[in-house]
């Protein structure tokens, strides 16, 4: 029940993100500080989704080799950024975690 | 196409893993059809926070559709409204990326009345492919033993999403601010850290742009 209310939310709010010019405000140009901030909304989610599951080990920051998660992070954003390709992204950083639990 | 195969499945995986039944886990590839805002949904509906917070987060995240939105109206006008809802529907990173590449910069009574099919031959077949790819996903979902540690995939697609996002040096000084806060925060309630990580992160790129300008 949770989930169908999330996601009918999320689908409805994102559909009217959607629409924001194309069908509701029309002519009218957007406000120079939304354009300024609206730029950085990928970078700054992304990033804010990724450093908390990489560095935190149940709730506290773990930089030892105890978690593996960071390492193998660190070997696929190499990856992500040379090649900006989410399928070798995957790959590379899931062979590495896998790899290092096995070995250390 | 290609690229949004294995995000397709991982979208797929996680929706059969949280626990969402064969309608929502699939039908959610519809609804909502924005894959990044779906995996971050999922995982804050995996750990039982607020469902304002899950929502607010995948709408954070989708934010940047307003921004494709205004980019996209003057190449949708043509369209009756009706059509330009169904036209915005299916916009995503991809047919915003590949369809604004076709459409050079001019003044809207130049733009042809019917480019909007050029936009509707690149984001209806993204929309195909997505739902396959999730579909599969879902059903192999049961299959994929929870050894794998498929949840850290689900990081990783976020991370391969960084870099095309971070452009100039004010995009960087936002990633960090967001990463940073975003650890420094997860202690807050209901996973509200990441809606302040990403509010903190916008804010420190829009001052660095006006500081390094």
């Amino acid at each position: 029940m949770t989930g169908w209310v999330i996601i009918l939310a999320t689908g409805l709010g994102t559909l009217l993100l959607r629409s924001s010019f194309t069908v509701f405000v029309g002519d009218r140009k957007m406000p120079d500080t939304l354009t300024r901030a609206l730029r950085f909304v990928p970078a700054a989610v992304m990033t804010a989704l990724v450093t908390p599951a990489v560095f935190l080990v149940d709730g506290g920051l773990d930089l030892t080799f105890d978690n593996l998660r960071w390492p193998a992070a660190l070997v696929a954003a190499i990856v992500a950024w040379k090649t900006t390709n989410i399928a070798y992204t995957i790959a590379v950083g899931m062979v590495t975690l896998w790899l290092a639990q096995a070995f250390l | 196409m290609i690229a949004i195969i294995p995000f397709g499945l991982i979208v797929g995986i996680t929706a059969a893993k949280v626990g969402f039944g064969p309608v929502l886990g699939i039908g959610a590839s519809a609804i909502v059809f924005a894959g990044a805002s779906q995996l971050a949904a999922m995982a804050l509906y995996a750990d039982q926070a607020a469902i304002i917070v899950a929502v607010a987060t995948a709408l954070v995240i989708n934010a940047r559709f307003v921004m494709y939105s205004a980019a996209l109206r003057t190449h949708l006008q043509h369209a009756p409204a009706p059509a330009r809802i169904a036209l915005s529907y299916l916009m995503t990173d991809q047919a915003f990326a590949l369809s604004i590449v076709d459409f050079p910069p001019q003044p809207p009574d130049e733009v042809r009345p019917n480019r909007h099919w050029f936009y509707v031959g690149v984001a209806f077949p993204l929309f195909v492919d997505w739902m396959i790819t999730t579909a599969i996903g879902y059903a192999a979902g049961a299959a994929v033993p929870d050894s794998w540690g498929l949840e850290f995939a689900v990081v990783l697609v976020f991370l391969a999403l960084i870099f095309p996002a971070v452009t100039d040096r004010p995009s960087v000084v936002a990633a960090l601010a967001a990463g940073v806060t975003a650890v420094a925060a997860s202690s807050l309630p209901y996973r509200l850290g990441l809606p302040v990580a990403a509010v903190v992160g916008i804010a420190a790129g829009v001052i660095a742009e006006r500081r390094l300008a």
